[in-house]
Parts: structure tokens; C-alpha cells; sequence
């Protein structure tokens, strides 16, 4: 690709060029969290460094039971969804049953469904049976929307694993759920990882259902919390504590992808190419 | 260690095709016994169903005493080895040993033993700690096998162990597996499509063909005396030589001569065959450089051809000829062909190839013609419709399983045109 010095000098600016314009709000945020509030609009990217804002915000309830629901509600949903997906995927590329296709196909359905038509009707419903603003109330849609993206990376890497390992754990004298805790759970182990981050920044990054169907900080996570910000006093602008909150819930997701992205990469592309 | 019996099995699909067909076996204990045939014969699904990895549709299947049908493999007390090994890859050679062993929850010294014996066998100690993908194809396979021996069966289960292997290797397994099965004394099924495998390996052979057992019987006893047309073109390598026949009184014409029929074979022969169109088989070392032969002249036929082909393998000679004869017509030629990757076995038979095998100090030529003989007293003569032997030692005389034959052919006929063999897992 690139041969000449011409050519890398080309690339290395195509490259800065996406660079700049993929992380340029993201610097900008960490700028804006970093200023003092009287530095806000003085439109420079940098005039020193002040935690002031970050001290605020973990001062404040607000944010800090944000912060646990939002990690508690998404761990949870993260759990229950990937020990259902694994079962549901495991007889999806396993076995033949009757409806499978449908259930295939229900799946697809409800991954592409648009949450923004059901959120209205969730809120009513929520508040009449009483899960209104509770942590149950977010698991189940975030459970609901984050399944049918877990079953599918899950059963493309069951699909992968070959029938033979499974009767040999059955004939070396191994219980059908035997064979699959200590065969095939493991050899699907990039996978259930996979499926478990994609399902927990799902379930993390959510705005819409955190913010319709809460109301108070007992089920509030980060994103919904931070519009409900308000500033130091009645006439201060928010500004720098939401660019501190911002940055805040970032750090989790991007050290996990840094961590995970292997494996991100090689559970997306599963089954695609024959390995 | 325990016999298994193979009751009139049936293994019947739901969409109606029969895989294995009112299938009777008896494996002694201790005995090395080798399904063979062609891909799609059957013979994994029998493995398969004494495993319990495939549901039994009829019949019983026994292992020791006791009736297993409706046993989870597990509890059958069998190892298998399977074709692609199926190792487990996230576990060490030494862990996928002895999973079977922690399984049934022995203690850990225990364990440790067995393996570390076991791989002793099988010269794998210095490869314990390592994860299969690091291994080659032999040492996968050697642990293949040490996980079946760890456990102490009551039967090795084999479905084509070697043929993942290169032609090197498996000859050297081969003799690792015999020598291992000997020293062990394990009853063990063997299944195969490799006639040399099935010859070489085991006590006696089973040779299947389209779901049905055809004969089973030592090595030799399949070579020397087939009971039927497949059985003879299947054993045997090169295969043996087919052609078109009539039998006239006491001798019978072949597409290079007429011969004289030996006593022995008149009588098994009867009357039956008279002026009826047979099909000739003979092994190419029935054939001889007739200036080699000598004395037993007179008990063949000796004829001339011109030598297409002629193969040095050193210790013997293969010349290749071909003969006019009429078109042969049978159905399990034909599928002999197939499996042979077609050509092989003249089954249309317009221009008949053969192949002889010659002592090594025959002086024949490439491209010249030369001498033959061909011996008279090692003739096969089958019944075309039924592909059933005539000369063969086996239950009645030739002339009742003559009769017998075009019976079945008729009702064969009568009842439906055969399905075509569905495509089915080897």
C-alpha cells in the first residue's frame, strides 16, 4: 500500500484526518470538563487543568446514584441476558424443533423494532402494575432488545463447534448439560464475551427507556441523569459538569473495548468466513 | 470387556430411507472385527447405533448381557474414536485423557496414572501438557486413541480413525492400532472404507453394502471364497478382473478362450448354469506368464494378448490387457465402479480391461503381445441378476442359490422400481 514516501505521507494525513474528525467531540467534551466555570466560553480549547468540575459531580447524589444504577442495571441485564441467549442459541444450532424459523425470525423482528413506538405504552403500562421507575423496569426492555443480538452472535459461534466434540463428551459418559457446561461453554467463550459487551454498552449507552421510564434517582442511569443536571447555583450554566459526566461513563466502555476489541472484532465476524 | 450382538437392527430416517437394514452381528468378546463398504453403506450408522449416538428403529442390540436400546451413550460404558478426532481443544492432551475418568469422578492419583500409562503406550508423555492444536495429525490421533484406552471400555467403537492421516502414517498406525487392540484384548468395532485396512486389521470382516450386511468372515475366507459379486470386487486390490461368460456343457467360454472347468466346479456349478450367460471373476494372480508356468498347464487356459500397460512393482509385475466382450450388466458393479471413482471395475464391460499379475521374472513387454495362462481351478463364476457366487462354499448348493437368486430378482423387480439410493452419511 504504501511504497513511496509519497504515498505513507498521503496516508498519514488521510489517517490524522479521520482520526481528528472521529475524536474531536470527544476532545472537545474532555476540554469543557476541565475548565472552570468562568472559562467556558472563553472558546479556547485549553486554559489549564481544574477537577472542580469532577469534584461536583461526585458530590452530588445526582450523579453518583446514576452511576450505580446504571453499572447495576446493566450488569444485570447483561447476565440474565447471556445465560438466556447461550441456552436459546445452544437449541437454535443444535436441534430441529418445530418453530425454530419462527423463532428465528421473531428475534430479527424484535431486534429491528424501533423502541422509540413502545416506550409510551411501556410508561403506562410500567406505572400501572408498578414497576414505574424501578430497576426491573429497564431490565426487561433492555433484556427484550438486547436478546435477539445475543442469540445471534451466540449461535454463530455454536454453529462453529463441531457435533463430534459433543458426542464424544456424551460418550466418555458426560450428561447432555454436562457436554455443554464443560465443552461447549468454553469453546464458545469469545463468544458469550462478545455477546456480553456488546449487550452491556447496549444496555449502558440506552437513553430513551432510562429517560421515560424513570422519574427520581432510585432508577435514574448516567445518560438520563445528565439532563436533569442543574449548576452549582440557580444562574450557572451545567455545562462543565455535564462534559465531567460525560466523560465519566465514557471511561468504562472505552477501556472494555480496549481491552475486548480481539475479541469484539473476531466475535462480529464469526461464521462469516469459514476458519 | 463384553460381546455385543447386533439383533436384526434397523435404522430407519423418518423420511422413510433405511440406512441399516435387519442388520445380525455377533462380536465376540475380545475380537477385532471391521465394518467395511462403500460411503454411504451404512456401516457408520450401525457404529453409531452400538454407540447410542443414533436411535435404534428395530431390533436389540446387546452389549454383555444386557439390552442397551434405550441407553444413553453414557451409560454403555464404550469409547469411541472418531474420524476427526474430536479432541477437545480447549483442554490439554492430558486433561482430554482423562476427562472421561473425571467425569465418573475417580481421584486425581488415579487419574494421573492411567494417562501418564496411557500415554506411555502410546508414546505421547513428553506431549501431556500441551493443547491438541500444537499437535500434528499422529500425535491427535494417538491421543484420540489414548482417550478411548484411559477409560477401559467395554469395546473400542473406530469410525474411520485413519483416513485423516497421509498414506505414510496410516500405514504405521495401522500396525500401532493392531499391536495396541492385541496387547489390550478389547472387543472393538472397526469401521472403514479401505479394503487394505479391513484386511490387514481385524480378526474378521463385515462387508456392507447399501444397508446390508453382505458376508462376514476372516480376511482370507472374504478373499477366497466371496459370496456374492460385490463382496469379490470390493476385497482385493488391484480389484479382481470381471468379463461376461457362457458356460456350454463342461467348460466355459471367456472372452480370450474356452476352458474347461474342473471337476470340483462342474459339481458346485449343477445343472442350473447350462447355456446361461454368467459373469466371470478372477483375481489378477490367477494369471501367469505362460513359459512360467510349467506343469499346471493343463489345467488353465493359455491365450495370447497384447500388453498395454505393464506396471514394475518390483517384487511382482501388473500388465494390463484388454479383452472383446459383450456388455455386462449388473447393478453392483456399477456401484462398485462409482465408489471407485468410476473406470475400475468394467461394468458396461464393451471392451473389458484386465490386469494380471505376473512373477517378476516374466520376460512380457509393453506393447508387445505375450503368452498367458490363466488358472482354470481359481475361477468365480456369479449369477448376473443376483450377483450371488456359483462356486463358492456356502449355504445349499450353487444350483438351489442360482434359483434362488432370480426369485429375488423377480420379486425384486415386481415390487416398486428401486428407489435411487438416497445420498446417505458414510
Amino acid at each position: 500500500m504504501a511504497n513511496t514516501p509519497r504515498q505513507k505521507l498521503m496516508w498519514s494525513i488521510g489517517i490524522l484526518v479521520v482520526v481528528l474528525y472521529a475524536l474531536f467531540p470527544v476532545a472537545w467534551i474532555v476540554s469543557l470538563s476541565l475548565k472552570k466555570p468562568d472559562q467556558l466560553g472563553d472558546k479556547k480549547f485549553f486554559s489549564g487543568v481544574s477537577f472542580k468540575n469532577y469534584d461536583q459531580i461526585f458530590k452530588t447524589s445526582d450523579f453518583t446514584h446514576a452511576l450505580v444504577n446504571s453499572i447495576g442495571i446493566a450488569a444485570i441485564a447483561t447476565f440474565i441476558a447471556i445465560v438466556l441467549a447461550a441456552m436459546a442459541a445452544y437449541a437454535l444450532s443444535r436441534l430441529d424443533f418445530a418453530g425454530k424459523a419462527l423463532i428465528l425470525s421473531g428475534a430479527l423482528a424484535v431486534a429491528m423494532f424501533p423502541a422509540i413506538s413502545i416506550v409510551g405504552s411501556l410508561f403506562q403500562l410500567w406505572r400501572n402494575i408498578g414497576i414505574y421507575d424501578t430497576w426491573i423496569g429497564l431490565i426487561i426492555p433492555y433484556l427484550t432488545f438486547a436478546l435477539p443480538l445475543a442469540i445471534y452472535t451466540l449461535s454463530a459461534f455454536f454453529r462453529e463447534i463441531p457435533w463430534e466434540l459433543e458426542q464424544a463428551a456424551q460418550v466418555d459418559g458426560a450428561t447432555p448439560f454436562q457436554a455443554f457446561q464443560k465443552v461447549i461453554v468454553p469453546l464458545a467463550a469469545p463468544g458469550v464475551f462478545t455477546a456480553a459487551i456488546l449487550v452491556f454498552i447496549f444496555a449502558w449507552n440506552d437513553f430513551i427507556f432510562a429517560n421515560t421510564l424513570t422519574s427520581s434517582n432510585s432508577a435514574r442511569t448516567v445518560p438520563a441523569a445528565l439532563a436533569f443536571f442543574t449548576g452549582g447555583s440557580q444562574f450557572q450554566q451545567p455545562v462543565g459538569a455535564v462534559a465531567a459526566a460525560a466523560v465519566v461513563v465514557t471511561i468504562p466502555i472505552i477501556i472494555m473495548v480496549l481491552i475486548f476489541q480481539r475479541r469484539i472484532v473476531a466475535g462480529l465476524t464469526a461464521g462469516a468466513v469459514k476458519g | 470387556m463384553a460381546d455385543i450382538t447386533l439383533d436384526h437392527v434397523t435404522k430407519r430416517y423418518p423420511d422413510g430411507y433405511e440406512a441399516v437394514k435387519d442388520m445380525s452381528l455377533t462380536i465376540e468378546d475380545g475380537e477385532f472385527v471391521i465394518l467395511v463398504g462403500p460411503s454411504g453403506c451404512g456401516k457408520s450408522t450401525a457404529l453409531r447405533m452400538v454407540a447410542g449416538l443414533e436411535d435404534i428403529t428395530d431390533g436389540e442390540l446387546r452389549i454383555g448381557d444386557e439390552v442397551v436400546n434405550e441407553k444413553a451413550p453414557k451409560d454403555r460404558d464404550i469409547a469411541m474414536v472418531f474420524q476427526n478426532y474430536a479432541l477437545y481443544p480447549h483442554m490439554t492432551v492430558r486433561d482430554n485423557m482423562g476427562f472421561a475418568l473425571k467425569l465418573r469422578g475417580a481421584p486425581k492419583e488415579e487419574i494421573n496414572q492411567k494417562v501418564e500409562e496411557a500415554a506411555r503406550i502410546l508414546d505421547l508423555t513428553q506431549h501431556l501438557d500441551r493443547k491438541p492444536a500444537n499437535l500434528s495429525g499422529g500425535q491427535r490421533q494417538r491421543v484420540a486413541m489414548g482417550r478411548a484406552i484411559v477409560r477401559d471400555p467395554k469395546a473400542f467403537l473406530m469410525d474411520e480413525p485413519l483416513s485423516n492421516l497421509d498414506a505414510k502414517l496410516r500405514v504405521q498406525m495401522r500396525t500401532e492400532v493392531s499391536r495396541i487392540q492385541d496387547r489390550l484384548g478389547t472387543t472393538t468395532i472397526y469401521v472403514t472404507h479401505d479394503q487394505t485396512e479391513a484386511m490387514t486389521l481385524g480378526d474378521r470382516v463385515a462387508v456392507m453394502r447399501a444397508g446390508i450386511l453382505q458376508q462376514v468372515g476372516s480376511p482370507m475366507q472374504l478373499y477366497n471364497n466371496p459370496l456374492n459379486l460385490f463382496v469379490a470386487g470390493f476385497i482385493g486390490s488391484p480389484a479382481m478382473n470381471f468379463m461376461p461368460v457362457h458356460v456350454s456343457g463342461d467348460s466355459v467360454k471367456l472372452p480370450f478362450g474356452e476352458v474347461r472347468l474342473p471337476q470340483s466346479l462342474r459339481e458346485r456349478l449343477g445343472r442350473q448354469a447350462e447355456g446361461r450367460q454368467l459373469i466371470a471373476g478372477i483375481r489378477p494372480e490367477s494369471f501367469e506368464d505362460a513359459s512360467l508356468v510349467g506343469d499346471a498347464r493343463d489345467r488353465g487356459l493359455t491365450f495370447r494378448a497384447r500388453i498395454e500397460v505393464l506396471e514394475s512393482m518390483g517384487s511382482e509385475l501388473y500388465a494390463h490387457f484388454s479383452v472383446e466382450a459383450e456388455a455386462v450388466e449388473s447393478k453392483e458393479l456399477q456401484e462398485l465402479a462409482e465408489d471407485a471413482g468410476g473406470g475400475e471395475v468394467p461394468s458396461s464391460g464393451e471392451e473389458g480391461r484386465i490386469v494380471a499379475r505376473l512373477e517378476p521374472a516374466s520376460r512380457v513387454k509393453q506393447g508387445e503381445e505375450a503368452e498367458l495362462w490363466v488358472d482354470a481351478d481359481r475361477l468365480h463364476l456369479f449369477d448376473p441378476g443376483s450377483g450371488a457366487s456359483l462356486t463358492t462354499d456356502g449355504d445349499g448348493d450353487a444350483g438351489e442359490r442360482l434359483r434362488r437368486g432370480r426369485e429375488q430378482e423377480e420379486a425384486q423387480a415386481e415390487s416398486q422400481p428401486e428407489s435411487p439410493a438416497t445420498e446417505a452419511p458414510s
